[in-house]
């Protein structure tokens, strides 16, 4: 009886662990506050050009000094924390956005050039450019004929 | 099933608000608080700006819709994908204890802050007692 009350657990787990298999390399973030959701927050966008890796996060409310972004080696991470509104005598009535800390690490595929990474916030979204490595970069390689 | 609005309606045809623009809606997380003298409504909308944010108040319903431009070129090569791009909407009732007339809106930092005064009636009060 016992055996049959842990089956139905045991396969979420082995959902969960294939789940994070398949984001292979690319981390999640842990998430100190409950309220954020199971998910990482903030959600991540990552994309590339021949010369760059471009990471994009909706953080809607932080300024620039509610935030941290560091690149080293290739690893990403963005740290920051979203405030809560203050006062007192606050009843809410309905509450979907988050409050609190937040952290997210991100394994990028290819080395950057951590120097020459630029980080710009507007309107609540936040995009990372990172210039890939010199040795990261694509080449074409010319075919001469004999 | 189609629904009949109040905007038009031809014999035999009925046509509803369209959308011209391509591309999915979200629905934008909210918060919604209650202070004193007002309802406090509070909405995530990244991307949106003050001149690309339509509020509509239409018998008892408020509709917020926010048109948010593309980041990304359609043919981005993605590595991760968490969220889409696209427009948001979200509707709510708004009940009768709300003072339409002064219900003022701004957005900052892709925040959108609605304030929805109560009416005076609605308002808590302290009530003096007389007494001997």
């Amino acid at each position: 009886m016992l055996a049959r009350w842990n089956y139905p657990l045991e396969a979420f787990e082995e959902l969960r662990r294939e789940m994070d298999n398949l984001f292979g390399s690319l981390g999640r973030g842990f998430d100190r506050l409950p309220l954020f959701g199971p998910r990482g927050f903030p959600a991540l966008n990552l994309w590339e050009d021949g010369n760059h890796l471009y990471a994009e996060a909706e953080v809607p409310g932080l300024n620039m000094q509610d935030l941290e972004v560091h690149v080293v080696g290739n690893e990403l991470t963005i740290k920051g924390r979203r405030p809560g509104l203050d006062g007192k005598n606050l009843t809410y009535h309905r509450r979907e956005r988050g409050v609190g800390e937040f952290t997210r690490f991100l394994t990028l595929p290819v080395e950057v050039n951590q120097d020459r990474v630029e980080a710009v916030l507007k309107d609540g979204v936040l995009t990372i450019t990172m210039p890939k490595a010199e040795s990261a970069k694509a080449r074409k390689i010319t075919v001469r004929s004999q | 099933m189609a629904t009949e609005t109040a905007i038009e309606k031809r014999e035999g045809q009925v046509v509803q608000p369209e959308r011209t623009r391509g591309g999915p809606t979200y629905r934008p997380n909210v918060d919604i608080i209650e202070k004193d003298d007002e309802l406090l409504l509070l909405a995530d909308l990244p991307g949106a700006r003050a001149d690309s944010i339509d509020i509509d108040y239409e018998r008892g319903e408020l509709s917020i819709y926010a048109r948010i431009e593309p980041r990304q070129s359609p043919k981005a090569i993605y590595l991760l994908r968490e969220y889409g791009v696209g427009d948001f909407h979200r509707t709510f009732r708004v009940g009768e204890a709300i003072d339409v007339n002064r219900i003022e809106a701004e957005v900052k930092n892709g925040v959108l802050t609605l304030h929805l005064p109560k009416v005076e009636a609605a308002r808590p009060k302290k009530i003096k007692v007389s007494g001997s």
